[in-house]
């Protein structure tokens, strides 16, 4: 019995008449981090969404922990312990960092129907909350708000609130998109400290980042796999040189 | 460079925190300030107009849940206020139903309404929402129109005020003012705990980014339709209140204008702060008072007066002045 903690089987997206992810089947192993790459228009972020419900599937199925998620709402599957992260940076700009993450942890109370309360009973998270912001290095910021903060600084304010459910499953899209040099260390390290006991699949364009975090890599190309394994496979393998490494090279060049 | 920008966002969080301490002593003195200006007013003022202020600062405080909390814009709000004026006046009237009785019933049936609008109207964003809203608060103005109940063009005419309780009689102009300013200053409470609860926590998420929220498993539509009939009760409180303040409903209570008058008003007094929507609707009710005698160049004032906000202070009367004071919230 092989330990996948997600399975999809002959995943296809199609729109109208464009087919953006075709019969994908992926198997992600669990505890490992596991990177999806491939060019612009690969559908890297459509194959994204259908895992996370943003999009339904066309065809296929999504199978978590072995039980079938395909039915599942968007809503749902962070109950089930599935979150995801987006490309750009998902805070919540008008709200301190410890109410950020406080939205999180606020799940666990199940009182967030209840508007006739005073919101004085979340203050019992704060001390937590302050804990997940001093783990990802923002200690010093909780009562700042989110749109205030360093843009490095912002993803891992996303990354503390994403921990604050105790995913068993992260899916970050392109965490470290739009990021300076220093910053892409910073959080590709976070990325590592906090994979521990976890999956994670992410979206990465950095081939670095991708070099050093992941223990797997997809390579999808016009909605297809191309090529699977670890690094030092993939990035010899002569198609994705062509397909992926090819454009990449043109793009440098542009 | 990055450690620069982190010290200067340290330093700035200790003096958030003082900043928000503040915050909270001035909402104090505002509310202060707000319960006493109600208590003496009528000696002032002449009290039916300051009850008519009350009764449009309700509606915007309950269309600014909406749009300054939950980030969604409803153009049909004029369907909650009108319809309860309708529903009120005709419980009261018609059936002889006791004033407080015919009130919050027929805030009741605007919360319904709000439930038949709004889940039709939050399936979609944006404009397209308040499109959808605009369109269905059209279908109710024409309902108040044509159904034989409602007195068409005339309105609903002569509803009796009745006595409170069986015993205080609101005939009495001071009786009927305290009844109404009770009635205000529990909307305005309920709306300021509905803000300031685990579940206004999560609304201001939705507001703030909808597909996180939805990421991080809070349902957002459901978060969104209970806000919206929530919105919807309080606002046909508002409308109902009035009806029974002028003992007539009419067309003008349900019109679209009326839904982009609160609009109007909450913006021009801070969306998504807690006393602006009282100020805006001050504002543009003693404008329209004042400027009666103009006529119709009462609109061109107000839509000035409207730029003017758009084009230089934004963030609403009330917003600048958190701004200027520094304080996050007022």
């Amino acid at each position: 019995m092989s330990d996948f903690i997600l399975e999809t089987t002959g995943l296809t997206k199609s729109f109208g008449g464009f087919v953006a992810v075709k019969d994908v089947n992926l198997q992600v192993e669990r505890g490992t981090i596991h990177a999806l790459i491939g060019p612009n228009g690969a559908g890297k972020t459509t194959f994204f969404n259908l895992l996370t419900k943003f999009l339904k599937p066309t065809s296929g199925q999504i199978l978590f922990n072995g039980q079938d998620m395909t039915g599942w709402e968007a809503a749902e599957i962070a109950n089930h312990g599935i979150v995801r992260s987006f490309q750009i940076s998902a805070v919540f700009p008008h709200l301190t960092a410890l109410e950020n993450v406080r939205l999180a942890l606020q799940k666990r109370l199940n009182v967030s129907y209840q508007f006739w309360r005073s919101n004085k009973i979340l203050s019992s998270l704060d001390e937590e909350a302050v804990a997940r912001l001093d783990q990802v290095g923002l200690k010093g910021f909780a009562h700042l708000k989110a749109v205030e903060l360093p843009y490095g600084r912002k993803r891992a304010l996303e990354i503390a609130t994403t921990l604050g459910l105790e995913p068993e499953l992260m899916l970050l899209d392109e965490p470290t998109q739009g990021m300076g040099a220093e910053d892409v260390g910073q959080v590709s390290d976070l990325i590592k400290s906090v994979s521990a006991g976890r999956t994670i699949i992410m979206v990465e364009h950095n081939l670095g980042v991708v070099a050093k975090l992941a223990d797997r890599i997809t390579v999808l190309n016009r909605g297809e796999v191309l090529a699977e394994g670890v690094y030092e496979e993939v990035s010899k393998n002569p198609a994705v040189m062509e397909a992926y490494m090819g454009v990449k090279a043109e793009e440098a060049d542009a | 460079m990055n450690n620069t920008l982190d010290e200067v966002a340290e330093f700035s969080d200790s003096g958030q925190q003082k900043s928000d301490s503040r915050s909270r002593m001035a909402q104090g003195l505002l509310f202060v300030i707000l319960t006493i200006a109600v208590l003496v007013a009528p000696f002032f003022l002449y009290p039916v107009f300051v009850m008519q202020l009350l009764c449009f600062a309700l509606f915007a405080l309950a269309f600014n849940l909406l749009i300054g909390f939950t980030g969604l814009l409803s153009f049909g709000h004029a369907a909650f206020f009108g319809g309860a004026a309708y529903f009120a006046g005709h419980m009261i009237k018609v059936w002889g139903f006791p004033p407080l009785l015919g009130l919050i019933l027929a805030a009741l049936g605007a919360g319904v309404l709000g439930l038949v609008i709004g889940s039709l109207a939050i399936r979609r964003q944006g404009i397209y929402f308040a499109m959808i809203t605009l369109a269905l608060a059209q279908i109710v103005y024409f309902f108040a129109l044509q159904l034989p109940f409602t007195g068409g063009e005339n309105g609903l005419q002569g509803i009796p005020r009745g006595h409170l309780l069986g015993v205080i009689d609101l005939n009495d102009p001071l009786a009927m003012y305290y009844f109404v300013a009770a009635i205000f200053m529990a909307g305005f409470l309920i709306i300021y705990r509905i803000i300031h609860s685990p579940f206004g926590q999560v609304l201001q998420a939705v507001r703030e980014n909808e597909p996180r929220a939805l990421s991080l498993g809070y349902n957002v539509d459901r978060f969104k339709l209970m806000a919206f009939v929530m919105s919807a009760t309080l606002a046909g409180l508002a409308g109902a209140t009035k009806a029974l303040v002028f003992q007539f409903a009419s067309l003008t209570d349900a019109h679209w204008q009326m839904s982009g008058e609160v609009i109007l008003m909450t913006l021009l007094g801070g969306m998504g702060t807690i006393f602006g929507p009282i100020v805006g609707a001050v504002t543009i009710v003693t404008l329209q008072h004042e400027l009666s005698s103009i006529g119709s160049w009462v609109q061109v004032v107000i839509g000035a007066t409207f730029v003017v906000a758009v084009l230089l202070f934004r963030r609403g009367i009330i917003g600048e002045l958190a701004r200027i004071l520094r304080l996050p919230s007022l």
